[in-house]
């Protein structure tokens, strides 16, 4: 019992840690630290000694060229993918890589797709009503009844994404840019403590575009989230720190005219 | 506040279902229908003979099994091609009940040991055998042997996410397996010649008028209860899990779902309700034997369900009885079209009625209002899911 109160008093006061626990005192205070992660898939490194530290209430911004690991890196995150080495951290101390994904979610840690992914035959009330923070196993589902404060909080995520009049359309009938709202809605819904996001403006008019700045920033009020973008536009209009990501390690990070302004982005990334 | 389904109590729910109650009513019509009907002298026109009331007691145990495979497939998107194993596995519990039931009239006179035993040489029962001359012990193994064994199987397969048609792949082995090894005589199951010459089920005559139309009503009740079962389970919230899995997987897995927990809950489900259905066919039929494990009774399963309608509770249970229906016809009057005939049907099915027949006939219906009506779940998940 000593042990594990003086390992918290540890984690809390970084300056008091020993040599030897480097990785948790660095790690202490953030809510995301990766650290010298590889990943390969048949030779190819994907992911090369991959570093990046997320502090809590944070919205970071992922630029990089395809292939970059911007992908990998979401999947090693929310582990759909192991990594050969190095730490993954969530909240200071949790290890990820000993969780599954449904394990990673429960956790707090949400994830859009790069491609609308919603439940197409059910209606947008269901989708929110099956992403809610709740019990989420089998038996728990089986007997699981509708409560007012369950309906309440789904009327505010409908307000939110813009989706009340929608309520009860079958999620196939929505427009794109509306299921992607409906997903960022069902990421809302989880009440997770980091988003992931992945190229959420992709094939989006630029009113849509506009809306789902407006709908992240609102998020990222409350909740980390690190965005994946190819649209610079769309970047610029979040207005937060940007990672550049290249040949699966990081090669700049700052604001968007910082990092755009280093030759060795230019070189690979903006400028061609 | 929402018309919620989720917030009714059993009764009203089902109550509250226009598509439960026509279902319910016409399985009660026809359990109360048939036997009266059988009743009747013979020179009636309405007459049922003896021999239909069984058959059409097959039909109801096939159209249980065709429910078993829809929950699966229709539901969750898990295209079992060896629900038969269950099936069969459910038949030789009641087999064997059945078997020891002959006591010492068999061919052989041995109290103890079945025929096929003593022809082995047997000395003595094998400790498999043991518990099955009690009833309520057979229709305990009657559950839990195809449960047990569903659960085995999706334990594994669903842990490493074995999907699609690997996983059809991986069921036809299975229900191969057991043929193979049914076939075997040292397993102890009759071999080739499986477990027949039944003489009576809890002391009364099996070939008697009253144990088959007992039987035929059991059958009846067993369906509709299923159909309760089922009906209460799409309809849960665990209900939409299934179909968000069958949808996304992917997406409930990362919402936080254990995708294999809920396929396994509803994997394990199916097989009982299949071994159910297997225990009730036997004893109409009078024989169990490996046959029933081919693959090919597995894949005909499937085309019931294609042709009544995948996704719907009562399009399962329609095709069942329709297809085998035809085939009591076709296999008498032209024995050598049936399997064309068959193959005719999947591929119509599939080509032209994607979602079957009460696919076809809702879409018929539902044309001049345009989108489909949310309330009902069923309506939900047939408009936009596409089959895999």
């Amino acid at each position: 019992m000593t042990e594990t109160l003086e390992e918290i008093a540890r984690i809390e006061r970084p300056e008091s840690g020993e040599p030897e626990d480097r990785r948790i005192r660095t790690a202490a205070g953030t809510i995301l630290y990766l650290d010298g992660v590889s990943v390969s898939f048949d030779g190819f490194k994907a992911l090369n000694n991959l570093a990046l530290i997320l502090e809590p209430g944070e919205m970071r911004a992922i630029i990089g060229p395809n292939g970059a690991g911007k992908t990998t890196m979401m999947d090693v995150i929310t582990g759909k993918t192991k990594p050969d080495s190095g730490d993954v951290l969530f909240d200071g101390s949790i290890d990820l890589t000993q969780y599954d994904e449904a394990g990673i979610a429960n956790l707090g840690i949400g994830r859009k797709f790069q491609k609308p992914t919603v439940f197409e035959s059910q209606t947008v009330f269901d989708n929110l009503l099956l992403a809610l923070a709740q019990d989420r196993g089998a038996f728990a589902m089986l007997f699981a009844r509708a409560g007012a404060a369950e309906e309440a909080r789904i009327a505010e995520l409908l307000e939110i994404t813009r989706l009340t009049a929608m309520r009860e359309v079958l999620a196939a009938n929505l427009s794109h840019g509306q299921k992607q709202w409906l997903e960022i809605g069902m990421l809302l819904a989880q009440d997770p403590q980091v988003l992931l996001v992945d190229e959420p403006a992709a094939g989006m008019t630029d009113a849509e575009t506009a809306e789902t700045a407006r709908l992240l920033r609102e998020i990222a009020r409350s909740r980390s989230v690190v965005v994946v973008e190819h649209d610079m536009d769309f970047v610029r209009d979040l207005d937060v720190r940007v990672t550049v990501l290249h040949e699966g390690s990081v090669l700049a990070e700052g604001s968007l005219d910082e990092v755009s302004a280093q030759e060795r982005v230019v070189e690979v990334y903006l400028g061609r | 506040m929402r018309d919620s389904t989720e917030a009714k109590p059993l009764l009203m729910k089902m109550l509250g279902d226009r598509t439960a109650v026509i279902v319910l009513s016409a399985i009660l019509f026809i359990a109360i229908a048939v036997p009266v009907l059988n009743q009747l002298p013979e020179r009636s026109a309405l007459h049922v003979p003896t021999y239909a009331v069984s058959l059409f007691g097959k039909y109801l145990c096939f159209a249980l099994l065709a429910l078993s495979v829809d929950l699966i497939w229709g539901y969750c998107g898990i295209l079992s091609l060896g629900h038969g194993a269950f099936f069969a596995l459910g038949g030789y519990a009641m087999g064997m009940h059945l078997m020891r039931q002959i006591g010492d009239r068999g061919v052989y006179g041995n109290p103890i040991l079945p025929d096929f035993m003593v022809f082995l040489n047997w000395q003595e029962l094998p400790w498999y055998w043991y518990g099955f001359d009690n009833f309520f012990f057979t229709i305990l193994m009657v559950m839990l042997v195809p449960g047990l064994m569903a659960f085995v199987f999706g334990w594994f397969a669903f842990r490493s996410r074995v999907t699609g048609v690997y996983l059809s792949i991986i069921t036809q082995a299975m229900t191969y397996a057991f043929l193979l090894a049914f076939f075997r005589n040292d397993m102890g199951f009759g071999g080739n010649n499986g477990l027949t010459d039944f003489k009576d089920l809890l002391g009364l005559d099996l070939r008697s008028g009253g144990v088959r139309n007992g039987l035929f009503v059991a059958s009846a009740l067993a369906l509709g209860a299923g159909y309760v079962i089922c009906r209460l389970v799409t309809g849960s919230r665990l209900g939409k899990v299934l179909i968000a899995v069958r949808d996304a997987e992917s997406r409930a897995r990362f919402l936080g779902y254990r995708v294999e927990h809920f396929k396994l809950f509803v994997f394990t489900l199916s097989g009982v309700l299949a071994g159910i259905a297997g225990a009730l066919y036997v004893p109409q039929v009078g024989i169990i034997n490996p046959g029933e494990f081919s693959p090919i009774n597995s894949i005909e399963i499937v085309i019931w369900v294609a042709v009544g309608g995948r996704g719907y509770l009562h399009g399962a249970i329609l095709g069942a009885i329709a297809v085998n229906l035809a085939k009591s016809y076709f296999t008498v009057s032209f024995p050598e079209i049936w399997l064309f005939f068959l193959g005719g049907l999947f591929v119509a099915s599939t080509l032209f009625l994607p979602r079957g027949v009460v696919g076809l006939v809702r879409a018929r219906v539902a044309q001049p209002a345009a989108p489909a009506e949310p309330e009902d779940p069923e309506a939900a998940t047939a408009s936009a899911g596409s089959p895999k």
